[in-house]
Formats: structure tokens, C-alpha cells, sequence
């Protein structure tokens, strides 16, 4: 469906996406998971074709972000980290200039503004002013927006980001519902939601990507740091007695040392990127 | 294309920026009418334009300071460039919604030389030549003002650029005069404006050796040329700000000469803002 391949991205001398390349397929909700300033939010606004990449390719169900804007843009909908609204209109108005623009007509352009309305639950306010609507209709419009012309995939960058606890929680159930007819990608910084919500997870740090795993594995690879080292004063035969009967350990390295049998204790994983 | 016309026109009739626009410019050409045809008793409604188009200073840039201005600040540029549409698209829309609401005041005072001419002799197609000549000088006028406004995310400071550009435009031709016509006088001033245009090029395109480079050509090339042949560069500059004139070509047209090479002129002149104005968009994509 989409694929990312040597992705690189430089602002000036700053190298803001690493040789970034990764596969998603069909149907799924993915999570893109990263602290703020990993490239998250750059990554997005390559594949969606807001912005240049300094090397690399992005190619929609096989056509080029670049090269064939047109047909790749119309398999995208994307809602940035802010919501692009023009305030002075209803969401009415916006979204009948969003679906024009998308190539939208007529009674087609009318049934596609009800639908998307009713799928994000702004009929109530479907005649006011953006700009009189809080924060959580104003994100429900710009997935309204994303969500015209029925693109199979919707790209949504922080999604949740400044909404309260119960604007999140039916933010989420809208990305949830959504991912059951279409690709969903969409970006945070929050560990839980992603897990609870993603099929697959993406992880990027510093403009790399770390992981890209279903969240089950992902947990089990959290709690379980992949690495113990223990300190004893003991022989190395004493120590691989007492170890053998202790269950999960795959692989045992002891080494002996001038006073004693000890090495050092670094629990490496993923924890290090979160 | 079509959709961002609509929209835009939809946004302008919304707010009161279309209507303040309208309000000026019939206010203005109004009193022109009521001093020269009415009072007067000239029958010329050309006087009338030639008058007015001072009035250009003021209201072009109200018109064109949040066309791109504002979607930078609100974000909405965003849309645009995710949008299955091509910047030109883009632009071109915007522009023809501007020459819209341009038409519609531009319509009524097209009546205007009709009804004096129901009162007294008035030559219609002068009248008519000039009104055309008018509106396409509006319009060059405009394309300037959008591509201002697509250099900065501040209106404020689009509107105020585009007034400065656009007086100083107005009284380029009587500022000739006073501006040195010696050949060294003329050599310095082209070294200042070179360095104007590395200082836009550095602006736009972030490239610090593009711009350098281009300024040292070009000066380079300027002093080569003033000691091969010094003669040239005498009464250069105030040549070339009489050229540049927009305004000056119009008078042309209030004189009764209806002037295709001005035509052109003025269609270069859109064509080439637009142009800039396209690149000053794709130029974000590419920061």
C-alpha cells in the first residue's frame, strides 16, 4: 500500500529523517510512536506530499508522492499536527471547498459531506463558525476533511494532542472505527494509546526507525529487558547450578573476574528510546 | 481550480474585505466624476480614471495582503499542498477570485460614461479604451500584491510592503528626475539594486552562495560593462524607472492611444508576478 524506501531529510545542516524505509499494507491501524523531534511529524508531511525529501522515495500504492502527486494525493487524507481550518466558515462550507478540491461533484459531493459528518458526529455543529467550536469538534472537522473522498489511507499527525480526557478517549474510538475500512496512520507520543489502539507500531527516534512490531510483542519485549547481568560471589560452577534452575534463560555467559565471578548490570532494550 | 475560486470568493463576500474594496474605489472614481465631468463640465470620463488610479495605492494592498499571508499563519497552506491540486492551480484561483472582485465595481462604472452621455457629447470609445486600460492595470497591480503577500506570514507587513511598492511605482516617473543621470551616478544605483535582488534571492531561496554569487556576477558584469563603455550608463536609472512605470503606460491609453505593446506589457508583468508567486509557495516545500 505504502512504501517508504531510504527516506532522508535534511533542514539546512539538521538531519531531521535517517534512511528511513518500512512497508504498510492494507487494512490495518498503524501507530507512529516517537518522542517530540524524532521526525514523526516530517515523515508525515513527506508521505503526504506537504514537503520535499532531501533523498528517497514514497510511493503510493504505486505511484510517486513526487512524481504523480495527483493520483497519489487522492489515496491519502491527512490531518496535520494543527488543523488546517479556515475559521470563518461552517464545517459545511469547509468541507464542500475540501471535497471540490478533492474532485468532488454534485450529488456525489452532497451524500460524501453527510457521511463524513455523520462518521465523526458533527451534525450538531455542521452550521456554526469554526471558529466558535472547541477544540475537539475542530479536530473531529480536520478528520472530517481527511476523510472526503473516501481515501484508503488517513494519515493523522498527534491526533489526541491538547484534547481532554474524554475528547481523547472518543477520538480514539473514531481511529478505531476508522481503521475497520481503512489504513490508519496516525502519530503520538503516547506509549499507551498507540498500544491500546495500533495493530503494529512503528517507533522512530532521532529520525530512525527503531521498531516496527505488533504492540503484543512489543510489550513483552518491554517488560522483559532482553539482558540480565548479575554480580555474584561464586564460582562459575556454583552459578550455573543455581541458574539452571531458574526457567526463561536462553543463553548464559558467565565470566570470572580477578576477585570474583561479577560483570556489569545494563538492562538494555527499548527502554532507552521512550 | 474552480474550487479554490469559489472559495475564495465565498471568504472575501464574508468578510468585509470585498466590499471595503468595492466601497473605495467607486468612492474614489466618484468624487474623480463628480470634480471632472460634473462640476466641470468635461466631457472626458478618461480624466476621471487618470485621477483615480491613485487610489490603487490604498486598495490593492487591502485586497491582496491575506491571499497567501493568512493561510501561512493559519496553517492552512497545509491543505493546500496535500490537496490533489498543483500550486498553480492554486494560484491562478486565488487570482481570478481577486479579478472578480475587482469586476464588479469595475461594472457599475462602466455606466457611467452611458449616462453622461446622455447629457453632452462624451467619445465613448476613449472613454471605454481607458476603462479596459484601467482594469488591466489593476490587475498587474494585484499580481504584484499577491506575490508580496506570499513572501511574509504577517499581513500587516504584506499590506505595508505593498503600499511602498506600489506608491513608489506611482511616482517613479517624477522621482526620475530627480535621481542622478551621470554615468557613475547610474552604475551605483544599479550596484544597490543588485544588491536588493541577492538580498531577495537569499530571502527565497535560503542559499547563502546562491545569492552571493548571483550579486557578484551581476555587479562584476555591471563594472565591466561601465569601463568598456561608460556612454551607456548615462541616464540609465531614470530611464529605467520611466520604463518601469506602471502608471506611466496608462496615461498613454487616458491620451487616446490604445496601446497594444502596453497590453503586453501589463500581461508580462501578471504573468511574471504569478510565476513568483507560484515559486514562492513551492519554495516551502523544498525548505
Amino acid at each position: 500500500m505504502i512504501s517508504v524506501e531510504h527516506l532522508t531529510k535534511y533542514y539546512g545542516d539538521f538531519l531531521a529523517v535517517d534512511d528511513l524505509s518500512f512497508e504498510i499494507d492494507e487494512g490495518h491501524v498503524y501507530g507512529f510512536l516517537g518522542p517530540n523531534g524524532a521526525g514523526k511529524s516530517t515523515t508525515m508531511n513527506i508521505m503526504t506530499g506537504c514537503l520535499s525529501a532531501t533523498e528517497g522515495h514514497v510511493r503510493i500504492d504505486g505511484h510517486d508522492i513526487f512524481d504523480e502527486p495527483d493520483k497519489a494525493k487522492r489515496l491519502i487524507g491527512y490531518l496535520p499536527e494543527i488543523p488546517p481550518l479556515y475559521v470563518s466558515e461552517t464545517p459545511e462550507e469547509y468541507l464542500r471547498f475540501v471535497g471540490e478540491a478533492k474532485g468532488l461533484k454534485g450529488s456525489v459531493l452532497r451524500e460524501q459531506i453527510d457521511k463524513v459528518i455523520a462518521d465523526t458526529r458533527i451534525g450538531d455543529v455542521r452550521k456554526r463558525r469554526i471558529s466558535a467550536l472547541s477544540k475537539g469538534y475542530r479536530q473531529r472537522v480536520g478528520i472530517a476533511q481527511a476523510l472526503l473522498g473516501n481515501p484508503k489511507v488517513i494519515i493523522l499527525d498527534e491526533p489526541t494532542i491538547g484534547l481532554d480526557p474524554i475528547q481523547i478517549i472518543e477520538i480514539r474510538d473514531l481511529i478505531r472505527d476508522l481503521g475497520r475500512s481503512h489504513t490508519v496512520i496516525f502519530s503520538s507520543h503516547i506509549l499507551s494509546e498507540v498500544q491500546t489502539i495500533c495493530d503494529r507500531i512503528l517507533i522512530i527516534a532521532k529520525g530512525k526507525l527503531v521498531v516496527f512490531d505488533e504492540p503484543q510483542n512489543l510489550e513483552r519485549r518491554l517488560l522483559t529487558p532482553d539482558e540480565i547481568n548479575l554480580k555474584a560471589e561464586a564460582s562459575e560452577t556454583e552459578i550455573r547450578r543455581i541458574l539452571s534452575g531458574v526457567g526463561h534463560i536462553s543463553e548464559m555467559n558467565v565470566k570470572e573476574e580477578a576477585g570474583g565471578g561479577c560483570s556489569g548490570a545494563y538492562p538494555y532494550g527499548l527502554r532507552g528510546y521512550l | 481550480m474552480i474550487a479554490v475560486l469559489k472559495h475564495e470568493l465565498r471568504l472575501y463576500f464574508h468578510s468585509l474585505t470585498a466590499y471595503v474594496f468595492g466601497a473605495f474605489l467607486l468612492v474614489f472614481v466618484g468624487i474623480g466624476a463628480m470634480m471632472y465631468n460634473i462640476q466641470a463640465a468635461v466631457s472626458n470620463f478618461e480624466y476621471v480614471l487618470s485621477f483615480s488610479c491613485l487610489v490603487f495605492v490604498v486598495i490593492v494592498p487591502i485586497l491582496t495582503m491575506r491571499v497567501i499571508a493568512e493561510e501561512r499563519r493559519q496553517k492552512t497552506d497545509q491543505l493546500l499542498y496535500s490537496l490533489p491540486i498543483t500550486t498553480t492551480q492554486v494560484i491562478v484561483g486565488k487570482y481570478l477570485a481577486l479579478l472578480a472582485v475587482y469586476l464588479i465595481p469595475l461594472a457599475i462604472i462602466c455606466l457611467y460614461p452611458l449616462i453622461f452621455a446622455q447629457f453632452g457629447d462624451v467619445y465613448l470609445p476613449t472613454s471605454y479604451g481607458s476603462i479596459a486600460a484601467f482594469f488591466i492595470l489593476g490587475a498587474a497591480l494585484i499580481a504584484l500584491g499577491v506575490f508580496i503577500s506570499s513572501l511574509t506570514e504577517n499581513q500587516g507587513f504584506a499590506a505595508g510592503i505593498g503600499v511602498a511598492v506600489i506608491l513608489f511605482n506611482y511616482y517613479s516617473v517624477s522621482l526620475s528626475e530627480y535621481v542622478s543621470s551621470t554615468a557613475f551616478g547610474s552604475f551605483a544605483v544599479l550596484c544597490v539594486f543588485v544588491v536588493i535582488l541577492a538580498a531577495v534571492i537569499n530571502h527565497l531561496t535560503k542559499n547563502e552562495n546562491l545569492a552571493y554569487g548571483i550579486g557578484l556576477v551581476l555587479i562584476a558584469g555591471l563594472a565591466a560593462l561601465y569601463f568598456v563603455d561608460s556612454t551607456k550608463f548615462a541616464g540609465l536609472v531614470p530611464n529605467i524607472m520611466t520604463k518601469l512605470s506602471l502608471f506611466e503606460r496608462f496615461y498613454t491609453f487616458v491620451n487616446g492611444v490604445f496601446d497594444m505593446t502596453a497590453i503586453v506589457y501589463y500581461l508580462t508583468v501578471i504573468a511574471f508576478f504569478l510565476f513568483l508567486s507560484v515559486q514562492s509557495l513551492e519554495k516551502r516545500r523544498y525548505n
